[in-house]
């Protein structure tokens, strides 16, 4: 009976990690976009940018989800609740992951960027091999913490029916009345989740430092 | 008189209200060295920085081997590739080697295979006495290391003219010597170089030339000798004695002593 009730919440383990790994790099692919139109775009696309990410981080997580969800599976794209759930998250992160590597690109500096032009690299050159590998290692902290955020964020797609870790603890509480078992158990796997994710880029963040003593 | 390698066409550049430097005009010769000298805020970095167009120029031209480099469509990325520039705060490439620094012009600019961009590269870190700091990232390195390997990054390029916008300014007074033992040897390989810097004892030894440079204008050039000796004008003595006065000083006492 035990067996069958965890066993029922870790298969929605699958679907929340399948969230958060559609969510989290469309996230970062839109994000170091807007990051680098923000950065080096010129005044009109700063403004958007600007424009995208205060909107995107001014309005609460679930009300932006329902929006695009709306949007998503509506008659002009028509998506599961799964795969709308999902995109509207990575939309959702893509406003905070901007904010990120913005910030990252601005500490690698201007200077960067005045000596590869100086060796004769153009702007997207300069961009790819000289202040991306730096920026990026700069942002993993940060970005390890974003991880974490839509991991758990994740769980609001169960307010679209799909049926991830906290729609079944949901179910089991309700069909067993057993909230605390239920309940508790979910939280048990969130908190591995996000454990095990900060550990692994704490790791990949020690690996990629660039040294500076002799 | 050989044709110019790299000229400036009464050069002129504003920033909003302030004319950082107006009508300047200068010649640079192959194997030549010119020093420019001035007090701070004269526009003298910002004229390095026009003349390999890292700053756009409001008025005038400048030609790189006869070539008009600041006509419209020219293409910058091509034409610094043959100016090489060295910086006040060297501006090393952070994340790389000091051997990825001097190869990585040559693997994404000049598309030079791998190995033949690496064999150029170590030669050029041999040339600034930095060999054994190969695999040494920036971080590793001093001061006056960190600037050599800046030098061998520009070297490797195989510029036509070296740009260096005061190369010693940052550095500990004990590292300045090996950047300046550097580009003395350059000077006697007879490397084109035009070099801002405030260190007198340097421009006098090496500059082929000397111009001196004040509120944007070109007061005064001439060789060493001649501007160190008899200044023609009023402020380039004053500026000369005031710089020179300290180093003087010290310079007198040691003569007493001994």
């Amino acid at each position: 009976m035990l067996v069958n009730f965890v066993s029922y919440i870790v298969q929605g383990t699958a679907i929340t990690l399948a969230v958060t790994l559609i969510a989290l790099p469309f996230g970062l692919v839109f994000g170091l976009t807007l990051a680098l139109l923000h950065t080096y775009g010129g005044k009109v696309l700063n403004r958007l940018a600007a424009l995208y990410s205060l909107f995107m981080r001014g309005v609460p997580p679930i009300v932006l989800l329902f929006i695009l969800y709306f949007i998503l599976s509506g008659r002009l794209l028509n998506l599961s609740a799964f795969w709308a759930g999902s995109l509207s998250l990575g939309i959702v992160s893509s406003a905070y992951q901007m904010e990120i590597l913005r910030g990252a690109l601005l500490a690698v500096g201007g200077g960067q960027m005045t000596a590869a032009r100086a060796v004769g690299m153009s702007r997207l050159q300069s961009i790819r091999y000289i202040i991306l590998p730096q920026a990026l290692r700069i942002a993993i902290p940060p970005w390890s913490n974003e991880a974490s955020i839509v991991l758990k964020d994740s769980s609001l797609v169960y307010a679209l029916g799909v049926p991830e870790i906290l729609r079944r603890a949901q179910q089991l509480s309700a069909t067993t009345q057993q909230p605390f078992l239920a309940y508790g158990t979910a939280a048990l796997i969130y908190f591995l989740l996000v454990f095990a994710t900060n550990r692994a880029l704490d790791y990949l963040s020690a690996r990629t430092q660039l040294p500076t003593h002799p | 008189m050989p044709d110019p390698i790299l000229e400036a066409r009464s050069l002129t550049k504003i920033y909003g209200q302030n004319v950082i430097f107006k009508d300047i005009n200068i010649k640079v010769t192959e194997g030549e060295t010119i020093v420019i000298i001035g007090p701070s805020g004269t526009g003298k970095s910002t004229l390095l920085r026009c003349m390999n167009l890292l700053t756009g120029v409001d008025g005038g031209q400048v030609f790189l081997d006869g070539k008009e480099i600041t006509a419209k469509g020219y293409n910058e990325d091509e034409v610094r590739q043959h100016i090489g520039m060295v910086f006040q705060n060297f501006l090393l490439f952070n994340h790389l080697t000091a051997l990825g620094n001097v190869m990585i012009g040559l693997t994404k600019v000049k598309k030079m295979p791998r190995e033949q961009a690496k064999e150029k590269a170590m030669e050029e870190l041999k040339r600034v006495g930095l060999a054994d700091r190969a695999d040494h990232y920036p971080g590793q390195l001093s001061g006056g290391q960190q600037q050599r390997v800046a030098i061998a990054r520009a070297l490797a390029m195989d510029p036509r003219v070296m740009l260096f916008d005061e190369p010693t300014s940052a550095l500990d007074p004990e590292l300045i010597g090996e950047v300046l033992g550097v580009m003395e040897k350059l000077a006697r390989d007879h490397m084109t170089m035009l070099v801002v810097t405030h260190e007198m004892g340097f421009a006098r030894e090496v500059a082929d030339r000397i111009i001196f440079m004040e509120k944007g204008s070109i007061v005064e050039e001439g060789a060493p000798d001649d501007l160190f000796d008899h200044p023609q004008h009023n402020r380039t003595r004053e500026f000369l004695w005031k710089i020179t006065e300290l180093y003087g000083k010290k310079e007198k006492e040691k003569a007493g002593k001994s």
